[in-house]
């Protein structure tokens, strides 16, 4: 019976610390013992698997899920679920959501008096095909303001949410776009502390991907954490 | 090939727009086999305030110690339409509550069996990366020698056990900082 594989620990700088002051709420939220470093399992080397039966038709476009248009430029956001041996991930589950193109969430808790769009809830979801692609249409998101310090704007995001093949290969993240001047006044950019990591989080535009006369194309690739070269010596065989 | 891998970001206050489709807070059906459990808890912060922002996710073996995923190939039965998987977000004073079946053995390094546990992943708005813990079971004589407990300081580990509420019902608590900070794994 195969020996399992386990998962390399992230490449230093590629992660956040829980501990990060200049993202305010972090203070109060992060734990503040070590965390306890113990071996991967089969509880932690199996993960949930979703299907198609899981999602309906439009919940890949954005754009159609209410009875007209939501207001705002459409784009199409696509590209490829990795590991970090650059090997694809297919059929996992992709999920994100986002503010409208007014920079409004439809929640109760966002107060900000930017208009509401009753034609964009800003969540979809997806699987990745057999190389790993996925495809979402909607709308580019807006600029918000919050208050984690004097005159705090978050730049334009797109939150990610995926699974891949194990519980511990979840990861949420968020996507930005090129460009974006907001984004060295951003605690949750700036928390990734490697810089090469953290341009990981920014989209390209997408010239080949885009539409003519109807969407520009940004492309965003998500790398997971991966599996290390060897299986573990002591793995259980079945 | 080696790539960075994507940093780890919050969920942020408006995680519900997103996530609410998949919450489960009934893991297993009718027909799963095993002993009922409900769980219930709250998730506080620093001062002691529950966090209404939250989210926790399960993940869990059947009754027979068997995960629903190729990766386990142990012999053992799997019902049709387990899955395994929870998405629990908390409340306004931050409390959550689910429902499963307590799972069975699964296998440690080398062989040796687990005792019984969820894995569970934490996310909440001021959280930059997941936290990841887990929940055993109370009065579980397997616990004493679980290779996962045995790694966490004595005097840390009641923070892993649930306690036993009532008949049927078990209370866990995730407590992010102070005297009874809730262990976090790292793997």
């Amino acid at each position: 019976m195969s020996k399992l594989h386990g998962y390399r620990r992230f490449h230093p700088g590629t992660q956040p610390e829980y501990d990060f002051p200049f993202y305010a709420s972090t203070a109060k939220r992060h734990p503040t013992q070590p965390l306890v470093i113990v071996p991967q399992t089969l509880s932690e080397l199996t993960g949930p698997v979703f299907g198609t039966d899981d999602l309906k038709p439009t919940d890949n476009d954005l754009t159609r899920q209410h009875k007209g248009d939501p207001i705002g430029e459409r784009i199409i956001v696509s590209g490829r679920v990795l590991d970090e041996n650059g090997r694809p991930m297919p059929h996992t589950l992709v999920e994100v959501w986002q503010a409208n193109a007014a920079g409004r969430y439809p929640h109760k808790n966002d107060t900000h008096d930017a208009p509401m769009d009753p034609n964009f809830s800003g969540a979809g979801r997806t699987l990745t095909d057999a190389e790993g692609r996925y495809r979402f249409i909607t709308i580019r998101p807006g600029e918000y303001p919050w208050r984690n310090h004097y005159n705090a704007w978050r730049p334009a995001h797109i939150h990610f949410s995926l699974f891949g093949s194990a519980f511990l290969t979840r990861l949420v993240t968020q996507m930005y776009f090129p460009g974006d001047p907001l984004l060295p006044y951003d605690p949750m950019y700036m928390s990734i502390p490697n810089e090469k990591a953290r341009v990981r989080l920014i989209s390209q535009f997408d010239w080949e991907n885009t539409i003519p006369e109807q969407a520009l194309g940004y492309r965003f690739d998500i790398v997971l954490r991966g599996r290390e070269a060897t299986p573990m010596d002591d793995s259980p065989g079945e | 090939m080696s790539l960075y891998a994507s940093g780890s970001q919050t969920v942020g206050p408006y995680l519900h727009i997103g996530l609410t489709w998949l919450n489960t807070a009934r893991i297993a059906g009718p027909a799963v086999k095993g002993e009922r459990v409900a769980i219930q808890g709250r998730l506080v912060d620093g001062d002691g305030a529950g966090v209404s922002d939250g989210l926790i996710e399960i993940w869990q073996a059947n009754a027979e110690g068997k995960y629903a995923h190729p990766e386990d190939r142990q012999k053992k039965g799997l019902e049709r339409g387990f899955r395994g998987f929870g998405r629990i977000p908390t409340d306004a004073k931050g409390n959550f509550r689910f429902s499963t079946i307590k799972p069975g053995r699964v296998p440690g390094r080398g062989g040796k069996l687990q005792a019984p546990h969820l894995s569970v992943t934490v996310f909440m708005r001021g959280l930059l990366k997941q936290l990841s813990t887990r929940v055993y079971f109370p009065g579980e004589s397997a616990n004493a020698q679980d290779p996962v407990l045995k790694l966490v300081p004595a005097p840390r580990r009641a923070t892993l056990i649930a306690r036993r509420k009532s008949k049927g019902v078990l209370e866990w608590n995730i407590v992010l900082q102070g005297k009874d900070e809730t262990v976090f794994l790292d793997f």
